[in-house]
């Protein structure tokens, strides 16, 4: 019988692997974006779990927006990373600190 | 009208000084000699007639506030002006010395480059000379006591280019310094046991602190008077240069010559003693000041007369019969014979002026040579020069008729019949004090003007008329000031109204009829063969048996050792304060200024900031999983808290 707890716990596990991937990672820009979609991926099944278990419909809506919304967002990042090639030749996270000075 | 006169005689030097200051090397020599010698001349006429008019009607002495300074509270500090009989004689002798010292500069000084500058540092001295002998509060005796150290710092410092002269300023302000510490707190102790600085209010109830007590430590307590005494005496030990404060003297002689006439001859050096007879009612109520008194003028008095015995510069040798003679003159103050102090106060300013006068003649004749292993003979080549040296070195030693044996053998008959403590070591230190200043003088005199004429003073000559001037003025009151005025001055009170006398009459073993009475008696004393026996010495040594005094040196080698290193008195100073001063300062310049302050509060502060914000650059990397993570980490901070705050487990 699957509970509520085993559904937030994986959950929770999801999201801190998404977490830990984008720490972590030290390579590859577009791991920080599948990070970014792991982490959203966790709040989802957060909804669609408290939905099931509360027999309200709201949560699962909820999920289909922020899918939508999830989608548009890798669209323009993977746009962005394309960009960022084209300049850099490069999507090494570790070079990316023109933020610094 | 008194009152403005006197007030014009303290202002006019002060104003002649500022023309010639500031305007001298514009209009020229002639204005600057003409505002500063009109200006002393004036005062001088004016002293004369004040002290005229009082000899007629005492009754005009006055004592008057000229205004308020400050007030506090309700202390009153005025400005005001004492004009009694010892003020207007002093006067008198700052004026007449001044003006002879002010024409003589003009000979002397002819051709220096700082000829403005020095009529106005003199005339700035006789002002402020003048306003410390009239000031009738100790704060405008304070006052004149340090404008006269600072006139003398900057004469002595004259020819500042020389570096003896820079360092014997700085050990004449130094050493003052010290004495002027004392001053001050002697000063202040008065103010806190009377509530006033003004002479009359102080002498008045000097009376009523008599039996008071003042606690230095819990286990010690000294008479207040007592103290307060000592104290001032500590000032004229400074100024009037006393051992062990005296080795700033023979220093100062580094100054141009008409300098050590005027300040460190006749005038300035002698306001200790000024003082000690001005205080004459507090160190009537202290004996035990009085006894110390006495014995630090007779220490000086016999010590520094054997060091001249040896110098070989003719101003040192001198200054340090200045030094001798100050030694007596604080003798007779410490056997409250302060009228036969003043009187021999007055009577070396006389000779002694005329004696640097003299020596500064000779120097100018020798195109400014001072060693007088290089002189000898001058006795053909400067008759001027030679004669009124003779008057002044007789008049030094005492000889019978000359001024300075009425005031020394008044003095020395005063120490004979005091009965105070140690009044006997003090006599027998005078008295040998006696037959060294003719040791000393005669020495001098023997050796410049007589024997041998050296090769290269073949062609000298009597230099020009200003300088003769001033030594055949200054020579006649050496023979005879003292004629006239012993009388007066020392027996029949003439100071009565200025200084108290508690047993003037019984100092001295029999009555005083008149000057000729008093020079026959003094003739079956001691004294008189004492100094003559003294010209006979000197006379073998250095004219009959001139290898004598060489061979004497090396005989008594050890001896020789101390007085030509005068007592240690300079190693022990340099060697012990001015080092232990000196790693202070510097201790506390590594330790205070460079350690604490440079490093510690202003530099450390940067440096503190600088290493912060380094330390807070780290954070800014640049690089988006840094930032990423501190998000996070900032986020489940919050919502830790929120969630605990929702459930109680936090307030």
């Amino acid at each position: 019988m699957l509970t509520l707890q085993s559904y937030l716990s994986l959950a929770a596990i999801i999201f801190a692997i998404g977490i830990i991937g984008i720490v972590i990672n030290r390579k590859n820009i577009i791991i920080v974006m599948m990070c970014t979609e792991l982490l959203l991926i966790s709040v989802n099944f957060n909804f669609i779990a408290f939905s099931y278990f509360n027999q309200d419909i709201a949560g699962q809506i909820f999920v289909f927006f922020i899918l939508t919304v999830a989608a548009a967002e890798a669209a323009i990042g993977l746009a962005i990373l394309v960009a960022l090639y084209r300049n850099k030749k490069s999507i090494d996270v570790q070079e990316l600190k023109t933020l610094r000075n | 009208m008194l009152f403005n006169l006197s007030l014009m005689a303290l202002i006019l030097p002060l104003i002649a000084g500022i023309l010639a200051g500031f305007f001298g090397k514009k209009i020229g020599k002639l204005f600057t000699n003409f505002v500063t010698i009109f200006g002393v001349l004036v005062s001088l006429v004016i002293s004369t007639y004040l002290l005229i008019i009082i000899l007629e009607t005492p009754s005009l002495i006055f004592n008057q506030n000229v205004y308020t300074w400050l007030e506090i509270g309700a202390y009153n500090f005025s400005i005001g002006l004492l004009v009694d009989n010892l003020t207007v004689s002093m006067m008198v002798i700052v004026n007449f010395i001044s003006l002879m010292v002010h024409v003589y500069t003009i000979g002397y000084m002819h051709n220096d480059p700082g000829y403005h500058r020095f009529f106005c540092y003199i005339s700035l001295f006789t002002f402020a000379m003048l306003s410390l002998v009239m000031a009738n509060n100790f704060l405008q005796l304070f006052f004149g006591w340090e404008a006269v150290g600072v006139m003398s710092y900057l004469l002595i410092g004259f020819w500042y280019t020389k570096e003896s002269a820079i360092k014997a300023n700085f050990k004449a302000f130094i050493i003052n310094r010290v004495g002027d510490m004392f001053l001050i707190l002697g000063i202040a102790l008065l103010f806190s046991l009377f509530g006033s600085l003004d002479y009359e209010q102080i002498f008045n109830n000097a009376d009523s602190i008599k039996l008071q007590t003042i606690m230095l430590s819990p286990a010690w307590e000294v008479p207040s008077i007592t103290l307060a005494c000592l104290l001032l005496f500590g000032g004229a030990m400074g100024k009037s240069a006393q051992m062990p404060l005296h080795v700033w003297l023979p220093d100062s002689m580094e100054g141009p010559t008409p300098i050590s006439a005027l300040i460190h001859a006749a005038t300035m050096v002698t306001a200790g003693v000024f003082m000690l007879a001005r205080m004459s009612p507090l160190f009537e109520l202290s004996a035990s000041a009085l006894s110390f008194v006495l014995i630090v003028g007779s220490v000086t008095a016999i010590s520094t007369g054997l060091l001249g015995l040896v110098q070989y510069d003719i101003k040192r040798v001198i200054a340090y019969s200045t030094l001798s003679q100050l030694g007596y003159m604080v003798v007779a103050a410490g056997v409250s014979a302060y009228s036969a102090s003043l009187f021999h106060l007055m009577t070396h300013a006389f000779f002694k002026a005329l004696l640097f006068l003299a020596a500064g003649s000779v120097i100018v004749a020798l195109h400014h040579e001072q060693d007088i292993r290089k002189m000898g003979g001058l006795r053909s080549k400067l008759p001027i020069t030679y004669i009124t040296s003779l008057i002044g070195s007789l008049a030094l030693i005492g000889f019978p008729g000359f001024s300075g044996f009425f005031s020394k053998d008044a003095l020395i008959e005063a120490v004979f019949h005091s009965d105070a403590y140690a009044s006997d070591f003090a006599y027998y230190c005078v008295l040998i004090g006696v037959f060294v200043t003719s040791l000393y003088t005669f020495r001098l005199f023997f050796v410049v003007f007589h024997g041998q004429l050296k090769e290269e003073n073949k062609h000298v000559k009597e230099p020009q008329l200003s300088i003769l001037i001033p030594l055949i003025f200054l020579a006649i009151p050496s023979m005879l000031i003292a004629w006239p005025t012993v009388g007066p001055m020392v027996f029949n009170g003439f100071f009565s109204n200025s200084i108290i006398q508690p047993t003037s009459i019984d100092l001295f073993g029999y009555q005083y009829t008149d000057s000729y009475h008093f020079l026959t008696h003094s003739l079956s004393g001691p004294v008189v063969y004492i100094a003559i026996l003294g010209i006979l010495v000197t006379y073998f040594l250095y004219i009959i048996k001139t290898e004598l005094p060489d061979k004497l040196a090396v005989i008594f080698k050890p001896f020789y050792q101390v007085l030509i290193n005068k007592y240690y008195f300079d190693h022990l100073y340099e060697n012990i304060f001015a080092r232990f001063f000196n790693q202070l300062g510097k201790s506390l310049w590594n330790i205070g200024d460079i350690k604490f302050i440079d490093n510690f509060i202003v530099n450390g502060t940067a440096e503190r900031v600088g290493y912060i914000s380094n330390r807070l650059r780290q954070l800014q990397s640049g690089y988006i999983y840094h930032y990423a993570l501190m998000m996070v980490l900032g986020l489940s901070v919050f919502l830790a808290w929120v969630v605990l705050k929702s459930v109680g487990l936090m307030s």
